[in-house]
């Protein structure tokens, strides 16, 4: 277990050279978003292009200035832009922060980013809203970039809320499905809970610290009370988990799946979903100050990534299915850098590879959906391998990456951290890290079931299905290139110093060793794991499934297939109180008992007469309510005095 | 300061600054002509005549307070009339406010493209729901006397925030109350809900100023003056026993609180604008509030600064439930402008919470969050006046389903309104709530920051109703169209959402005047 290290002073030099411009990230993108936003249809014929061009500009600018930041000594600059609002004592800036950690998510966010828009060319081709879309997806770019770079809480959360009504719009894009538009406010409601969280946090923060810098907040945690800290820790521990879809929010992110596939693959796979991973990193020296709150962060990961595998297991939706598989692999990445230490790179490694091979999962998806007139079904695919072979070797890739085939890039991200976690000894370490092991079992059980039923076995088709077809080359190139990412990403980081990159973050590189077993020993059981899960599967599925829905036989099955009662929990956690407060509060007000009888008036069939009589009677109701009101002011000022 | 005191200081002719309390009397004077104009004017020339005099007394008025605030007052205040008036930062900031947002709901108010005649009725007089009310309402102007009354409303609002005595303050209470009550009844259709609206607005008004007024009998028993900084002195010095002080405070306030719709005193809120024609609940929405919360300020910063300690928790609790009631409620209107009606009321919680952290950046973030509130709220009423159908405004929430099809820019304007609404950043709604969040931290206040921020995100919900039904739903059948607004209305909506844009994005621009205006006098 790490003890909560004493923190340095934390301090950014002011940035300067090449880095002083780092904010045309994200200046490019909103740039090109306004143009394509405001444009209108003038620029449906080029605005694609405008779109991809802008995100391929910032890509190349985040590779200019990840090299500028390398060659510097001292590897955090900030930069300040001006300022931005005022409040007696508080002041916060517009200003940038670069260091190691805002430099992988800006080529991550870039990289990845430039790929998907190329792909969105061909997946929206038929789509007379496309130029829309790239206008939407270039400001999610520009807001998801704002919350990597801002260099305090509040730049984070505005780039949190931009990227949060980025996704709403793009969630609800097939508006004329009744799914996608409950789907978009579903996010968004569940998204206000994890804001409010967050914002508590930042107010906290104004409160006690008197800031929401980093360099200033993170330099006195160490003197606050422990309670603050943790009460802190958990706001922001709140807000994560409704951006990424954690425990006890998890449930609006597979539905999210409503909308555009490039979009799933973009916001809710590789960028955005793990941007509470990022707060969770990036605030790391209050997770380090408050051990009881970064084992609830471990808590949190570690059931959410049983949760969503075995809620995986259970879908017949290609998309739905890796939803999950997104909620249990982000699951992994909240365990890691609850861990703590060492294990907050591993993290971050793990985010990168999954934004790989996640992304190219889903663009394989996408793909698929493109031969198959948009269904999503896969009891209904099968035997597709022989009619897209590009599809069927990019997703057999990004599967193999996932479950943690050695030497894919899945191994090297997974791998150390069920190791991390098993390293955190007493009964902790064998709770989180069997629970990181079973995970991996279950993520390879569920995968080979998607990927064998799509690609393999006998042909399922609908009937109106006769020719599936490769999709176009704008599309397959962005998914070869991610799938070469999946396979070597993992690989290359480990032995490329990626832990290295990330020290002046974090401070450590450190993984603790495992006390009890060798690694070699951990590594080979894990594999086996992963070996028992694919074959247990294989054996299960290689002849297809039934092509409906089967009656659940055992409680499992059914819980699985209820999302686990998830959005039960959130009806009752959430809603019932909300519904009972608001009936509370109707019943109180003067009005709301009127609006009660007037609409029951009406519905008895009272004359607009009678209904007016009704009104002009509650004029007395409503004095008796400030009445009623006044007195009790009367009183309690009375009472503070003679009290 | 003994009974004789008092009267001689009356027997005396004050001195009286004129130059300060020009704009006062620009807006009172013109609305005075305006009048006149009404009786002498033949019926043609009174619609023109009546605007350009509306515009051009609150353009004038708005420019004196401007420069002589810039040169004179924001740094050296003053008091005038026998210290009956207070001419300071916050006065003229406020005035400011009220006279610009008074321009933008006038020109809601002129506007006569979207209604033959008008929004207002031709005769007041005829009886409600018969033949000749169906006649006037279809064929004839409006009346023209909404202009002057604006105008003496607006007066009375400025006179509000400048009162520095109780007894100025009740007389300018009256002086805005009454042509608001008189407005309110003057609307073209549903009259029968808008007199409704009238009488409630005026009994209970009534209701709420006879506690006003009780109030200052008891602070004159407590202190012997009606004077503000005479209470401050007695406050800290008087003999008597500050029960008188406390209860004289808790009517004071609930006189206050009622025309700045806090909860419980809210209840007529909700219906009152409902039933308002609606360029007159856009005012009321925006500069009522302003003035409102310019007399709590001025009672509260001037008078009863030194005994905080003893009645903040009461208005916290005040505050507390008016943020959290006004969002709960506003969760069940089916009523769009019932709905904005209760985000007013939660709005009027949260400016109370920066004005309770009793610090400069109170007042500072209270002059910014009124201001910048007061423009989306102009926009917001301002964009219902477009969506009709044969019964006029179609403010049912189900009319609006599907409208983001039929008018993207309409819906996507007030889509934008109501994200600023819900605190989204970069709206105003986002910069003004965390001013006065920040301001309440200053101060101690964490726990009314909690309940704000709790209530905020509950108040996001309404909002995204209303976004959500436009955007994806199916529209009716009969669904309302959206009239092409004239140059008149356009500009107030334009110029409301541009305004909510820039707060959002550039607050210090606005909270650098606030900063600099937010000293009382004394």
């Amino acid at each position: 277990m790490t003890e909560p290290a004493l923190a340095e002073q934390v301090h950014y030099a002011t940035a300067s050279g090449a880095l002083s411009s780092v904010w045309l990230l994200i200046a490019i993108p909103l740039a090109s978003a306004v143009v394509l936003l405001l444009a209108g249809r003038r620029s449906d014929r080029w605005g694609h292009i405008l779109g991809c061009a802008s995100i391929g500009a910032s890509f190349v600018l985040a590779v200019w200035y990840f090299f500028a930041l390398r060659g510097l000594g001292h590897k955090a600059v900030s930069e300040h832009l001006g300022s931005f609002i005022q409040v007696g004592g508080y002041k916060v800036d517009w200003g940038i922060l670069y260091d190691p950690l805002s430099a992988t998510f800006a080529l991550l966010i870039t990289g990845v980013g430039f790929l998907i828009h190329v792909y969105a060319i061909g997946y929206m081709k038929e789509d007379p809203g496309r130029r829309r879309f790239f206008g939407y997806f270039n400001l999610f770019a520009a807001a998801m970039l704002l919350l990597v770079l801002g260099n305090n809480f509040l730049m984070t959360f505005i780039g949190w809320e931009g990227v949060g009504v980025a996704s709403y719009l793009l969630i609800s894009w097939y508006q004329d499905r009744p799914s996608a538009a409950t789907a978009g406010k579903k996010a968004f409601l569940m998204n206000r809970v994890g804001d409010a969280a967050f914002l508590v946090a930042m107010f906290l923060m104004f409160g006690y610290l008197g800031s929401t810098d980093f360099a200033t907040v993170f330099n006195g945690v160490g003197a606050l009370p422990h309670g603050v800290t943790l009460a802190i820790a958990l706001c922001l521990l709140g807000g994560a988990c409704g951006k990424s879809g954690q425990f006890p929010l998890q449930a609006w992110l597979p539905d999210a799946m409503e909308g555009p596939t490039p979009v799933s693959a973009l916001i809710h796979a590789a960028t955005m979903v793990t941007a509470g991973v990022y707060l969770i990193a990036r605030a790391h020296p209050i997770f380090d100050a408050t051990t009881i709150g970064s084992t609830i962060v471990v808590a949190v990961g570690a059931f959410t990534l049983l949760l969503g595998c075995i809620i995986g297991c259970a879908k017949d939706d290609i998309k739905r299915v890796l939803a999950y598989s997104t909620v249990s692999q982000i699951g992994y990445m909240f365990l890691a850098v609850g861990l703590g230490g060492g294990a907050y790179a591993l993290g971050i490694l793990h985010l990168l590879a999954h934004g790989f091979f996640k992304a190219g999962l889903f663009l394989g998806a996408g793909s698929v959906m493109h031969g198959m007139k948009d269904q999503t079904d896969m009891r209904r695919f099968g035997g597709l391998w022989k009619y897209m072979k590009v599809t069927w070797i990019t997703v057999g890739l990004g599967f193999l990456a996932i479950i943690g085939i050695p030497p894919l890039s899945g191994f090297f991200s997974k791998d150390p951290i069920i190791e991390a976690a098993f390293a955190r000894g007493g009964w902790q370490g064998w709770v989180f890290g069997l629970a990181a092991l079973l995970g991996a079992g279950l993520t390879a059980f569920y995968m080979t079931r998607l990927f064998v039923l799509t690609f393999h076995g006998k042909k399922r088709w609908t009937d109106d299905i006769e020719h599936p077809h490769e999709s176009p080359a704008v599309m397959q190139v962005p998914m070869i290139l991610l799938a070469i990412g999946s396979v070597a990403a993992g690989g290359l980081l480990v032995y490329g110093g990626f832990t290295d990159w990330l020290e002046p973050v974090f401070g450590t590189t450190e993984v603790p060793e495992a006390v009890h077993y060798s690694k070699a020993l951990m590594t080979g059981i894990s594999i086996v794991v992963v070996l028992l899960g694919v074959v247990i599967s294989w054996l299960l599925f290689r002849r297809g499934t039934a092509e409906t829905e089967q009656p659940a036989r055992t409680a499992i099955v059914r819980a699985a297939r209820e999302n686990l009662y998830g959005d039960v929990l959130n009806e009752t956690l959430f809603e019932l109180p909300g519904k009972l407060l608001t009936r509370a509060a109707v019943f109180m007000d003067g009005k709301g008992v009127d609006g009660i009888v007037t609409g029951l008036a009406a519905i008895v069939g009272g004359s607009s007469s009678r209904l007016r009589r009704l009104q002009t009677g509650f004029v007395r109701s409503y004095a008796l309510t400030i009445l009623g009101g006044a007195l009790v002011v009367v009183a309690a000022l009375m009472a503070v005095k003679l009290g | 300061m003994s009974t004789g005191d008092v009267l001689a200081a009356q027997i005396s002719a004050p001195h009286i600054n004129y130059g300060a309390i020009a704009p006062l009397l620009i807006v009172l004077g013109v609305g005075a002509l305006g009048v006149l104009a009404e009786a002498a004017l033949p019926r043609a020339y009174r619609y023109l005549v009546q605007v350009l005099l509306t515009l051009a007394a609150q353009v004038a008025a708005l420019v004196i307070v401007i420069v002589e605030g810039v040169r004179h007052y924001a740094s050296n205040p003053t008091l005038t009339a026998n210290d009956a008036l207070a001419v300071d930062g916050p006065a003229l900031f406020l005035q400011g406010s009220i006279l610009i947002l008074g321009i933008l709901a006038t020109l809601l108010i002129a506007d006569r493209r979207l209604e033959r005649g008008g929004a207002f009725v031709a005769e007041a007089a005829v009886v409600a729901g018969t033949e000749a009310d169906a006649k006037q309402a279809r064929h004839q102007p409006s009346q023209t006397e909404v202009f002057p009354l604006t105008l003496f409303a607006l007066g009375g609002m400025m006179l509000f925030c400048s009162a520095n005595d109780l007894l100025t303050m009740f007389v300018a209470l009256e002086v805005l109350s009454l042509p608001l009550y008189l407005a309110c009844g003057l609307a073209r259709r549903r009259r029968l809900l808008s007199q409704e609206a009238a009488v409630k607005y005026f009994l209970l008004g009534a209701f709420a100023s006879a506690f006003f007024v009780y109030g200052m009998a008891m602070l004159y028993g407590f202190a012997g003056t009606v004077e503000l900084h005479g209470i401050a002195t007695a406050a800290l010095s008087s003999n008597k026993s500050d029960l008188l002080m406390f209860v004289g405070l808790a009517m004071l306030a609930i006189g206050l609180l009622f025309k700045a719709a806090a909860v419980p005193f809210h209840v007529w809120t909700p219906d009152v604008y409902q039933g308002a024609p609606t360029p007159i609940t856009a005012l009321m929405a925006s500069c009522t509030k302003i003035a409102a919360f310019g007399g709590i300020l001025r009672v509260l910063y001037v008078a009863f600064l030194d005994s905080r300690w003893d009645w903040r928790p009461v208005l916290a609790v005040i505050a507390v439930a008016t943020m959290l009631i006004g969002a709960v409620l506003a969760v069940t209107q089916t009523d769009i402008k019932r709905l904005l009606a209760y985000s007013s009321v939660a709005n009027a919680g949260y400016v109370l919470t920066g004005v309770l952290s009793m610090q400069k950046s109170g007042i500072t973030s209270s002059l910014f969050y009124l201001v910048a509130y007061g423009f989306t709220v102009v926009a917001a009423f301002g964009l219902l006046t477009l969506v009709r159908d044969a019964d006029g405004e179609a403010t049912h929430l189900s009319r609006w389903a599907g409208l983001g099809r039929k008018s993207p820019l309409l819906a996507g304007t007030f889509a934008f309104l109501m994200l600023s609404f819900a605190g989204i950043p970069l709206t105003s709604g986002f910069t003004t709530k965390f001013a006065v969040f920040g301001a309440a931290l200053d101060g101690g206040q964490t726990a009314l920051v909690i309940f704000g921020v709790i209530s905020s995100v509950l108040l996001a919900f309404p909002y995204l109703r209303v976004i959500v039904l436009m955007y994806l739903q199916e529209p009716a059948e009969d669904a309302p169209t959206v009239a092409v607004p004239g140059a008149m209305t356009a500009t107030a909506l334009a110029l409301g959402t541009v305004a909510t844009l820039v707060f959002g994005l550039a607050p210090s621009l606005v909270l650098h005047v606030a900063q600099g205006a937010a000293t009382f006098v004394g």
